[in-house]
């Protein structure tokens, strides 16, 4: 075994797939409450993917995608055409359900790579408009699209899934999606991804090939954005365009804020969270009062990015955060200062922290013999 | 002649566009942040214009009303949500513009519910010039935005505000230096901006008397995209971006074979003209140091 084997570093598999099995063996027993249940745990599974597929963009590369919605549209009709006319000749298999994610996944990833092509040239405000507008215009070509193609406005007719076992099939991707982005940004290639983040130029100087990664990004973003939308058109008797709006995409975002930039484990707490709550706050607040749950988001979102980034409150964040929270409960477990990787916050390089930490501790300063300033050489 | 119609349309939507288009590049210039949530200061504008009518009557009286409160309301938001995050990097403020937008769109819709309400301002009918057959709605919203317009590019270009605003555009810390309060000028962008804001909410109810909650985001986006057309920063290319995208529509509308696709042509111009300029037709080439 390596040295370096560390079992918080594959926590997150095997939490994952310790609740896929889990929800498997209560779905195979009929164990669950009500047949909806399976239902809602479609649906935080494709949460939990588009979340984890955009912190790649948003909190690694550090350009903001507001078109996520329409890579998971492209995914979810192109998924929807392919079982619909998949069905007469496998019927409503599992074969079907992976030719389908096949063709609407590499479609998707086929876009990622068009989008990301612009994206080459444009940086930031630029950058997160022309996402937008792609993504409405995926959303309006499909909503003009003739009744035959892709239903129209009136929406593509796709054959539910009707195996039990279509979460189980979320959690595989839910887990090859893991693999692939954590191990892409352990390697050095996630090096060079996070380094584009904080300095686009500095990389560039660097020898990395900015080209290159950010389509990488894109691609597998977009890849992984598509599965989710051919998982939602299998979850559903029908793909409506309208579904796909730049709200939509607003809404993963928020996602991957809430759990934090930057950690792929907090896009999927957060995106766990958030889509359970929806599903329970749909049943609660009911009518008028359902405006409430998104007044309460919106709020919450604003406070936590100030909170995060206002420059004004470095030192109370410093102070009071959970990294140190969990510090003081596990006394001298770790040094505050110290983040890993992939919690790195925007403008901190985590190598740079991890080079101070060393000045900072390794170098006992003698006061006698301190270092007195270079004079020309003439010591 | 129908091409004089349609232009004229066009322009009279361009106009709309414009003043919105400008609220963007404003406070882009200024704040160097993307305002996302400028589109709901429309809806903002639409129902305090809705109040104040079915209070008072007067739509003039409901137009005031909605510049004062809109100014008010770009002030505020500015102040809470805007300020603490100067100096932290864009990716933040922008999302915390999105939040913002979706405070006021929940809000507006916990207040007045999700049933668009209908406010009739005037209804003054058809104008007849010749062969020529032109709402007179269409007219008043092309003379005001372009009065508007002209006047603002006059108070920028002549007035002391005016240049200092310019001053904290080109370069915050000079302008500092010389004695410009740049956390005002913030203020006074933000404040005009809005009051566009609500100008523009206005002439879109003179178009089109249906109010909801989501009224200014399809609107805010296709003017931000215009401001982007145009080259986000710049006030003439705010216009010349509003103008475009206002023709474009309106043309667009008048060919039946595209006429669904409007919005995804106006999209697809924007990212053309991206990619064959990146800042935009009028926009200044920023150049990025280390």
């Amino acid at each position: 075994m390596k040295k370096n084997f560390k079992i918080k570093h594959y926590i997150n598999y095997i939490v994952v797939a310790a609740l896929g099995i889990l929800f498997t063996v209560m779905a195979l027993t009929d164990s669950f409450a009500s047949p909806l249940a399976l239902i809602q745990l479609e649906k935080i599974v494709i949460a939990v993917l588009l979340a984890v597929s955009l912190s790649v963009v948003v909190g690694f590369l550090g350009e903001l995608s507001l078109g996520h919605a329409g890579f998971m549209c492209v995914g979810a009709y192109l998924g929807g055409k392919v079982s619909v006319l998949l069905e007469p000749v496998l019927g409503n298999s599992f074969p079907t359900l992976l030719i389908s994610m096949a063709v609407g996944g590499v479609v998707a990833a086929a876009f990622g790579v068009i989008i990301g092509l612009p994206a080459l040239r444009l940086r930031g405000d630029y950058l997160a408009i022309v996402t937008l507008a792609f993504g409405e215009i995926v959303r309006s070509i499909f909503m003009n699209s003739s009744r035959e193609t892709f239903g129209g406005s009136l929406g593509l007719a796709t054959p539910r899934f009707d195996k039990k076992y279509l979460f189980m099939v979320g959690f595989v991707m839910v887990l090859i999606c893991l693999a692939v982005i954590q191990n892409m940004m352990k390697s050095k290639h996630g090096r060079a991804i996070t380094s584009i983040r904080d300095s686009e130029i500095a990389a560039r100087a660097t020898g990395i090939n900015v080209t290159k990664y950010k389509l990488i990004v894109f691609t597998v973003s977009s890849f992984f954005a598509g599965i989710a939308g051919v998982l939602y058109s299998f979850s559903n008797n029908n793909v409506q365009s309208t579904n796909f709006s730049y709200n939509y995409s607003i809404e993963i975002l928020v996602m991957v804020v809430l759990g934090g930039m930057g950690s792929i484990n907090g896009s999927i707490i957060a995106a766990t969270l958030i889509t359970f709550l929806d599903i329970k706050l749909q049943t609660i607040l009911t009518g008028n009062l359902a405006v409430l749950q998104d007044f309460i988001y919106a709020i919450v979102l604003i406070l936590i990015v100030i909170y995060n980034n206002a420059p004004g409150l470095k030192n109370f964040r410093e102070k009071y955060n959970l990294q140190s929270l969990i510090n003081k409960i596990a006394k001298g477990m770790q040094n505050p200062a110290k983040r890993r990787d992939d919690e790195a916050k925007w403008h901190r390089v985590p190598t740079k922290i991890e080079i101070d930490e060393v000045l900072s501790t390794k170098i006992q300063r003698d006061p006698t013999t301190s270092i007195k300033p270079d004079k020309g050489g003439n010591d | 002649m129908e091409i004089l119609e349609t232009l004229i349309n066009g322009l009279s939507i361009g106009g709309t566009y414009a003043m919105i288009a400008l609220g963007y590049t404003m406070v882009y210039g200024i704040a160097k942040m993307l305002n996302f949530a400028h589109g709901d200061v429309i809806m903002v504008g639409g129902y305090t214009i809705y109040v104040v009518m079915a209070q008072t009557g007067y739509p003039l009286i409901g137009l005031a009303a909605a510049i004062l409160f809109c100014m008010i309301l770009g002030v505020t938001v500015e102040k809470l949500a805007y300020k603490p995050l100067r100096g932290a990097s864009p990716l933040a403020v922008l999302i915390t513009a999105i939040g913002v937008s979706y405070l006021l769109q929940s809000t507006a819709q916990m207040i007045f519910g999700s049933s668009p309400k209908m406010v009739t301002l005037l209804d003054l009918g058809n104008v007849k010039l010749g062969s020529l057959k032109i709402q007179w709605n269409v007219i008043i919203t092309l003379i005001a935005s372009f009065v508007i317009m002209l006047i603002l590019t006059l108070f920028v270009k002549y007035t002391r505000t005016g240049r200092a605003m310019v001053a904290v555009s080109e370069d915050k810390g000079a302008a500092q230096l010389m004695g410009i309060n740049s956390n005002a000028i913030i203020t006074l962008t933000f404040a005009i901006g809005s009051a566009l804001a609500a100008c523009a909410g206005f002439f879109m109810l003179m178009k089109s008397p249906s109010l909801s909650n989501t009224m200014g985001a399809m609107p805010g986006i296709k003017a931000f995209t215009a401001a982007v057309i145009g080259g986000i920063g710049s006030i003439p290319g705010a216009m010349l971006g509003g103008i475009l995208i206002g023709i474009v529509e309106a043309v667009s509308y008048k060919i039946t074979v595209i006429a669904p696709y409007t919005d995804a042509i106006e999209f697809l111009i924007l990212i053309i003209i991206l990619l064959v300029k990146p800042s935009g037709i009028l926009g200044k080439k920023r150049r990025e140091k280390v």
